[in-house]
């Protein structure tokens, strides 16, 4: 019943570059689920059955940074963890896009203290933000479209050669 | 002879004016210490036939912020024996805010001191390996303390550079 059903004969279509790259890129976003704490449940339940984040091309999540190209910060970030999740922000391969997942991540959420980063746009650049205490796995999914909306307006120019960034080493 | 009328006498019989305090509330007896005696005292009530209090569940500590002597250090011990909670108190001054460390008798104090350290900044003498838990070596406050703000003191622990 697909586009092919209609075709008579060989088929082609015409288009761009840019816009067929930018369908194969966000059919395929494949996350790095960053779960560090509670907001990573909702997380698992979005890529489950029920819910299915299969349906859009997502549900490859991989836990190595280098197979990644969306970051999905799930949970309370400190400034211990700050270190460790930049440092992996940093091994993903360009082009590359970030939700943060959860009151916490957005904002500190109510971990208004002192060992919890007020939220993660003070390090990282974020592209999708996720409102709730968990977000429902709903509310995941419509963050993925919507990065998926960002990523199909992109064109290939977009993303030059970016050289990988050497992760700084902290001690901590 | 009830557990806790043994407890407190032997204790008084074996360190006398050392025992400042007894108070029993709502079933909890707690039993201040002087300071100088804490470890004999540790290692009277887990070595004792009749107490045996072979675990130590916490230490933490209480700051007090403007009492004289600043911060009190809580121990919680345990005994299979009797299926009894004690708790143990000392007073310490703040300056220095020192004393010795129990890790010798209860292994299990020793990552409880270094959380109380970390914490309240309270120096155990003799521990083996007293290193922050939680915050970061290099950070310089004692977040548990009073007189530290709730939202920290900015630039004082370090994130990663923006982008
Ligand atoms: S936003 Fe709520 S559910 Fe998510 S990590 Fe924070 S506390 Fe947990």
């Amino acid at each position: 019943m697909g586009l092919e059903a209609k075709l008579q004969q060989d088929g082609f279509i015409t288009t761009t570059i840019d816009s067929i790259i930018a369908w194969a890129r966000k059919s395929s976003v494949w996350p790095m689920p960053m779960g560090i704490s509670c907001c990573a449940i909702e997380m698992i339940a979005a890529a489950d059955p029920k819910y299915d984040l299969a349906r859009f091309g997502s549900e490859v999540m991989r836990f190595t940074p280098r197979q990644c190209d969306l970051m999905i910060v799930a949970g309370t970030v400190t400034y211990k963890m700050a270190q460790v999740v930049r440092r992996i922000y940093d091994q993903m391969p360009e082009p590359k896009w970030v939700i943060a997942m959860g009151a916490c991540t957005s904002s500190g959420g109510m971990y208004r203290s002192y060992n919890v980063v007020q939220g993660i746009d003070q390090f990282l650049p974020v592209d999708v933000y996720t409102a709730g205490c968990p977000p429902r796995p709903e509310n995941l999914i419509n963050a993925v479209m919507t990065i998926q909306k960002k990523i199909s307006k992109t064109r290939a120019r977009d993303f030059q050669d970016i050289p990988m960034p050497k992760p700084e080493t902290v001690n901590n | 002879m009830e557990l806790k009328e043994l407890i407190v006498e032997k204790l008084k019989k074996n360190f006398g004016e050392s025992v400042e305090e007894v108070t029993d509330f709502r079933d909890d007896l707690s039993i201040t210490v002087s300071t100088n005696k804490i470890v004999d005292v540790a290692k009277f009530l887990k070595e004792d036939d009749d107490l045996l209090f072979v675990m130590c569940k916490d230490v933490t500590a209480i700051d007090w912020a403007k009492r004289k002597k600043r911060f009190t250090v809580v121990y919680h011990v345990y005994s299979f024996k009797n299926n009894y909670t004690l708790r143990i108190k000392t007073n310490i001054d703040e300056n220095p805010p020192k004393l010795d460390s129990v890790s010798s008798i209860w292994l299990s104090a020793n990552w409880y001191e270094r959380e109380t350290y970390d914490m309240y900044g309270i120096i155990f003498t003799n521990h083996p390996d007293l290193r922050r838990t939680y915050m970061p070596e290099g950070f310089q406050y004692h977040p548990l303390r009073k007189d530290f703000p709730v939202l920290g003191i900015p630039g004082s622990l370090p994130l990663p550079e923006k982008i």
